[in-house]
């Protein structure tokens, strides 16, 4: 006597929160049932494999009903099909939106095209996430970016409000939309060293300081954007570098003005450009924090040099930034 | 007399993309009532359009307002071609046709169609308004309440039962009408679901009518069902019990009220004092006296007394005759009814006297085309045979009332299996007198669970003293004793109707009582039980050839007895392997298909304080000289004796040892069984020199003769008991728990099993499908286990054969968390009350009286007796009535008395009925800690759907129903032309029972709800075609949709239930339904 029908419908949607995870990390049936068996629920529960598999087929069903729901999690609260109580549909969105940081570094900055879709294999050997877990999360990421791509706003709280997520999933997903906006290339070598947590950090603080929404809340552009404008700013900022006179005398601010204070003085002479040798010289975080401090208010007393706001817009963002990555 | 209908479309919200071009849809909505229709504006190129319409108004008959349901189309505009659908919502708007109940429809639908299921949803508005005419009910049967609620409901109080009402209707079915040919299958399903909504208010309105004929305002346990007879037409049917209910207006009354039955005792004394006297056991006097001076009113239904009549053979000294005449009193009123049915299950306590047993009748049809629509003849003629049965079968049994009645059939092509059964039981007298005796029912409502903390301490100390004069009074309390008085015998004990082995009721001691005691109703409150209770189930297939026509209805009924016995064996054996005397809720049912029949029982087996302790299984070799054989047998039989011991220790059984000789003792042989007629003196002096010698020792011996046998023993034993935790049981409540906690989660599970292989045989089938309840069960009990401890109630397994090989079982029940820790404490609380409550103010709580019909005309005092003659005594006598259009193949008469037969021959067994038990529960501390989880989620608080809880039983745990809004009854049809792309067969039907829900759901929160109780699926036909990737389901679900206020809420804000009712939403802040 084989089952072809088996169902199990509750009036409160039935959800465990084991074989939802289990769903997904990107498992089949069968792989979740044996994975279900090995920790034991079997022995615990005292009942059948056929029971569990009639469960665990159940469970998916479900889910995968749910799926197209959660894909608009305003939608999942607002639909009459299945009645969830709210925490439960908090937890369903949460566990959907949630992704390995890994998977995220690998494609930050990447276009989140068919293209990219395509390489997500060789991304799922180099992470050890199942294929399956690897397509739900980059349609996630391209599902939030494609979402607030023409939204004007803070970033983050436009995803935390479109797709209902707890403010520090949004935040990051908002850096994922930042960098697939800016594409800016976190994949060379040099940069590997940083996790998900630091470029989504910096992002943030880019765009903390850069972005329009930074600058008056109801700004024209879209968040995930740095504003052309800025961009054209910026090269008037050239003139501390490429004009000799005003880049000794800005040197030279700095020097005094941190003499004594910090304990790799010598280097920090001859280091001006940042990071790398900061790292290889053994520069605390503290000292690099007081030399970024210093080095973007000692342009003040430079004379000639007409675009102090502007500089210590950028240097904030760059210090924020600089800061972050700073770590072994 | 006319009414005006206003409907106003607001928007919709997530409407399916119609044109691919632009992903946009140009929605409109069309309005139809009757046959007039309205259409709003084109919203164009929105899927969340805001139509925002006019009033659109219906002016109309309040004979249309009943019939029709409210039709809304949404369809997508398209400038070149046709528009296209995009779906429906129908609206039943009979709840606003009673002032009691919902007075606006306002809120999001889901629109469904037939072929995609739920597509968006849409906000509509209705009202209606009835011109304000006080003769506006007489035409038309606007006004009268309908309940599926088998019990009084809970915030009403009733003031008369009238009775027994039943109507059909019938129609062609749109699928097969010639039409079909050329209509799309869509066509035809939307038809079809339009046809039946329609019969439905068709239906409901006649059944209206006879309620106000009788002068009653409700019908109460409202059962209607569908007959999809296929070529031969669509019947739809309904059965239910006439009330004249009183609204409560709220708990406050509850006071003052308890008092007015007593004072109205006083101003009618003449009609009062011998009604006290029936509901007594005539030990006093004074009843003797007053029952005198009923005689010369009562005296037509003298014939009857064979069985009814010697009811009390084993009663007290003077009781006898008095208590037949009031007998007599009583059953001739009921008999001059057509039929003395009752579709509720439970009762006020002491209403039952007496229960009987179960009485059931079937009978096989053959269906041919209904050729008169208008006069559906045959149908009812068919029924009325049926009803007919059960009433002489209950009359064998000493009894003249059936109550926990239901109808049921079972299609296979061109053959129909009809069944009745019910309880059959003597009732109060008291309440059967003609003058209507303004009542009070508000104790009623202590049974709710979690009553007790609402009514205040003073309602009791108010409440118990002048009960308790009364009963002293009337010498009550010596009379009737509450927990067991139901279980005494209503047959004359030397006249059974069968042989039974009976014995002093282990309770008072004074009354008889059967062995083993089976019925169709919820365990009466006041029913003392020991332990607790648990599902039983028998489970059943049959083989039979494939034949045609009269062929195939011969062999049909021809199996049927046998299947019956056997179903009753089965209980009978696993009730004793539990060590439990009583069935409650009992529902057998047969299921025929092309090739086998299937037959499954369900009841919930309880240990009653009143009945002796069932004797162990025996199993019997028929070979005793062959040693392993023997030693076969031996370990069998330790087995069987051990089950029985761990069961005693699961349920915890454990009755009082009561010394022998206090104990009651079987009657002896009866020695004057030719007897009909023999005076109460006699019998009296029987009382006291019975034979104490042997008694409750009397083992059940199984005998194993052949293979068949062993099986049996075999299946007996494969029943594995629930997981630590987890109980269940098809009552409303489990007997033995009580501390309920709010926490419910209702569900429907459905398996379809194929039936592999060819050589099928009985056996293999039998293990297949007892196999597949039981793993069913077990999956149940595994998907809830985090809501351990917990108990599965009100389980309702029912059984199809779709196809050739194929079983589809499904199940709804609902999963009820309680509270370990108190158990012990809290159950000896409520059972002491509940007692105390049962032995003093059974009279109080009984106040509603069933209305007779005054035309003493009416009996026929000749025709009962030859019933009777004809049912128990004849066991040859087949009724002559042939049909011309149905020939009868198996009248259940001769088939029911070859069943009794057949269980004389056996072994000693009877079955017998009884009530409801309902403990009480106050506190509902979980409630708290939900809300709080439900304030403190951050990110879905934008939610605007309301939880809606939906329950099988009539109550919620831990709440308090305060406002009945309507009854749900609804008919979906669900196709699928691409099978394997939704999923499967699974995926198909998961997906539609969660619409169904989804749509009962917002149904009832339009009207204002926040529950639907007594939920019942009545129907789910599923077919598939998996070669053509098709397949089809048509789902019937019914209950009542209320508001209930938390009794945490309750208590917090006491002020007045109306304005918790405003909000019906506030307590859907429990995170769990």
């Amino acid at each position: 006597m084989t089952s072809d029908l088996d169902i199990f419908v509750g009036n409160t949607t039935l959800i465990d929160e084991e074989v939802y995870q289990l769903w997904l990390d990107g498992y089949t049936v069968s792989e979740a049932v044996s994975r279900r068996l090995r920790g034991g629920l079997l022995e615990r529960s005292g009942t059948s494999v056929s029971v569990l598999q009639s469960d665990t087929r159940d469970h998916f069903r479900t889910f995968q009903m749910l799926e197209r729901l959660l894909h608009s999690p305003p939608r999942l609260c607002q639909q009459l099909l299945f009645q969830i109580p709210p925490p439960r549909q908090a937890a369903l969105i949460q566990g959907y939106y949630a992704f390995e940081p890994a998977l995220a570094r690998e494609l930050l900055g990447k276009k989140l095209s068919k293209g990219t879709k395509k390489e997500l294999d060789e991304v799922s050997a180099r992470t050890g996430l199942s294929l399956r877990a690897c397509r739900r999360q980059f349609d996630n990421f391209k599902r939030v970016f494609k979402a607030v791509e023409e939204l004007k706003g803070p970033l983050a709280e436009l995803i935390q409000q479109h797709f209902l997520l707890p403010p520090p999933l949004a935040r990051d997903y908002a850096a994922i939309v930042f960098f697939a906006n800016s594409r800016f290339e976190t994949g060379k070598r040099r940069l590997q060293f940083l996790s998900f947590g630091d470029l989504a950090a910096c992002a943030q603080h880019m765009m903390g300081h850069w972005t329009q929404g930074a600058m008056t809340p109801e700004a024209a552009e879209p968040d995930g954007d740095v504003p052309r404008s800025f961009l054209q700013d910026l090269k008037e900022l050239k003139v501390l570098v490429s004009d000799k006179d005003l880049l000794d005398q800005h040197k030279s601010l700095v020097c005094s003005a941190l003499r004594g204070k910090i304990s790799v003085y010598n280097e920090m002479e001859t280091n001006f450009k940042v990071l790398d040798p900061c790292r290889s010289d053994h520069w605390s975080l503290g000292d690099l924090r007081l030399f970024l401090g210093s080095y973007t208010t000692a342009p003040r007393a430079l004379g000639g040099f007409r675009h102090q706001l502007l500089w210590e817009r950028y240097m904030a963002g760059i210090s924020a930034c600089l800061l972050r990555m700073y770590h072994e | 007399m006319p009414g005006k209908l206003k409907v106003k479309i607001v928007a919709g919200r997530h409407l399916p993309v119609m044109d691919r071009a632009s992903d946009l849809t140009d929605a409109f909505v069309e309005v139809k009532f009757g046959n007039t229709t309205f259409k709003t504006d084109v919203y164009p190129k929105s899927l969340n359009p805001q139509w925002n319409s006019e009033w659109f108004k219906f002016e109309v008959d309040d004979e249309e307002l009943q019939d029709e349901p409210l039709q809304i189309t949404v369809l997508d505009h398209d400038t070149y071609s046709a528009n296209d659908a995009i779906g429906k919502v129908y609206i039943d708007i009979d709840p606003l046709l009673y002032s009691e109940a919902a007075t606006v429809i306002s809120g999001w639908f889901p629109i469904y169609d037939t072929i995609h299921g739920i597509r968006g949803e849409i906000n509509v508005v209705v009202k209606v308004d009835l011109f304000n005419d006080l003769n506006r009910f007489r035409q038309s049967s606007c006004g009268v309440k309908f309940f599926c609620t088998t019990s009084i409901p809970k915030c009403y109080r009733a003031v008369i039962i009238h009775g027994f009402v039943e109507e059909l209707v019938v129609n062609e079915d749109p699928e097969y009408q010639w039409i079909d040919r050329i209509r799309t299958p869509r066509a035809s399903n939307e038809a079809r679901q339009r046809l039946i909504s329609l019969m439905s208010g068709e239906l409901q309105r006649k059944i209206g009518l006879k309620v106000l004929e009788m002068r009653g305002n409700a019908v109460v346990g409202y059962l209607q069902c569908f007959d999809l007879e296929g070529e031969s037409g669509l019947v739809v049917r309904a059965i239910g019990t006439v009330c004249t209910l009183d609204k409560l207006s709220n708990t406050s009354a509850f006071l003052p009220a308890c008092n007015s039955p007593s004072k109205e005792m006083k101003e009618s004394p003449l009609v009062h004092p011998p009604s006290h006297g029936c509901r007594s056991t005539h030990n006093s006097p004074i009843h003797t006296a007053t029952g005198s001076r009923l005689t010369q009113n009562f005296s037509v239904s003298v014939p009857t007394l064979i069985y009814t009549g010697m009811g009390s053979g084993s009663a007290g000294k003077e009781g006898g005759p008095f208590k037949t005449l009031l007998r007599q009193q009583t059953q001739s009123a009921l008999e001059q009814r057509e039929f003395p049915f009752f579709t509720l299950t439970t009762f006020p306590p002491g209403f039952l006297v007496h229960v009987g047993g179960v009485v059931s009748a079937r009978s096989v049809k053959l269906l041919d085309r209904i050729h008169n629509p208008d006069e559906p003849e045959t149908r009812d003629a068919w029924w009325a045979e049926i009803r007919q049965e059960i009433k002489s079968h209950a009359k064998a049994l000493g009894c003249h009332a059936v109550v926990g009645y239901s109808e049921s059939t079972s299609i296979c092509e061109e053959v129909c299996i009809l069944s009745a059964s019910g309880t059959a039981a003597v009732l109060n007298p008291r309440f059967l007198q003609d003058g209507t005796v303004e009542g009070c029912l508000e104790q009623r409502l202590s049974w709710q669970p979690g009553f007790f903390s609402i009514g205040s301490e003073k309602g009791e100390v108010d409440f118990f003293p002048q009960s308790q004069d009364s009963s002293s009074l009337l010498g009550i309390e010596e009379a009737s004793p509450p927990g067991c008085g139901f279980c005494h015998i209503p047959y004359d004990e030397l006249n059974m109707p069968f042989p039974a082995h009976l014995t002093y009721c282990y309770n008072c001691r004074k009354q008889k009582v059967p062995d083993v005691l089976f019925t169709t109703i919820d365990l009466p409150v006041e029913a003392i039980v020991i332990g607790k209770g648990c599902l039983i189930q028998a489970r059943l297939c049959r083989l039979k050839k494939k034949a045609q026509a009269e062929a195939n209805a011969t062999s049909i009924s021809n199996l049927l007895p046998f299947m019956e016995y056997e179903v009753h064996t089965q209980l009978m054996n696993k009730l004793k392997l539990r060590g439990m005397n009583a069935l409650f809720g009992l529902r057998i049912q047969i299921t025929v298909g092309e090739n086998m029949l299937m037959g499954l029982a369900s009841a919930t087996g309880v240990y009653l304080a009143a009945l002796p302790t069932p004797g162990g299984i025996q199993i019997a070799g028929k070979t005793p000289n062959d040693g392993t054989y023997e030693q076969h047998i031996s370990h069998m039989q330790k087995k069987i004796n051990d089950t029985i011991a761990k069961n005693k220790e699961l349920y915890e059984i454990n009755p009082p040892e009561l010394p022998e000789e206090i104990i009651g003792s079987p009657i002896p042989e009866p020695r004057q069984r030719s007897r009909l007629l023999r005076s109460q003196s006699e019998s009296s002096d029987e009382v006291t020199e019975l034979d104490l010698s042997h008694g409750k020792k009397d083992a059940f011996v199984l005998e194993i003769d052949d293979t068949d046998a062993m099986e049996d023993v075999h299946s007996l034993l494969t029943d594995a008991p629930p997981p630590s935790g987890f109980y269940s049981c098809n009552t409303e409540i489990m007997p033995g728990i009580s501390n309920w906690t709010p926490e419910i989660q209702m569900f429907t599970a459905v398996r379809v099993s194929r039936l592999g292989n060819i050589n099928l045989t009985n056996q293999t089938l039998n293990k297949n499908f007892n196999d597949l309840c039981e793993n069913l069960l077990k999956s149940l009990y595994f998907k809830l286990r985090s809501m351990v401890p917990c108990c599965l109630c009100h389980v309702n397994f029912t059984v199809a054969l779709p196809e050739d090989e194929l079983v589809q079982i499904a199940v709804t029940a609902v999963a009820i968390t309680f509270d370990k820790n108190q158990t012990l404490q809290a159950n000896k609380a409520p059972t002491e009350k509940s007692q105390q409550r049962a032995s003093t103010d059974n009279e109080e709580q009984l106040q509603f009286p069933l209305e007779l019909c005054p035309d003493p005309l009416a009996s026929q005092p000749s025709l009962p007796a030859k019933e009777v003659l004809e049912g128990a005594t004849s066991q040859t006598g087949i009724p002559a009535a042939q049909r011309a259009t149905s020939i009868d193949y198996s009248s259940f008469a001769d088939r029911c008395n070859s069943w009794i037969e057949l269980i004389k021959l056996k072994a000693q067994t009877i079955r017998r009925g009884s009530i409801k038990t309902t403990a009480s529960l106050d506190k509902t501390s979980p409630l708290a800690e939900g809300y709080l989880r439900h304030r403190s989620v951050p990110s879905c608080t934008n939610s605007t759907v309301s939880v809606v809880k939906m329950t099988p039983l009539s109550f919620l745990p831990g709440a308090k129903i305060t406002k009945y809004l309507g009854i749900i009854n609804m008919f979906f049809i669900r196709e699928t032309t691409s099978l394997r792309e939704e999923g499967g067969v699974s995926g198909f039907l998961h997906a539609f029972i969660a619409e169904v829900f989804a749509m009962v759901r917002a149904h009832v929160a339009a009207l204002g709800g926040n529950a639907v109780v007594s939920y019942i699926m009545k129907q789910c036909v599923f077919m598939e075609n998996p070669n053509k990737n098709q397949a089809q389901c048509l789902i019937n679900v019914s209950g009542d949709a209320v508001i209930f206020v938390r009794e945490s809420e309750l208590e917090m804000l006491p002020v007045q239930p109306s304005t918790v009712v405003s909000q019906p939403t506030s307590s859907g802040g429990d995170v769990t339904t």
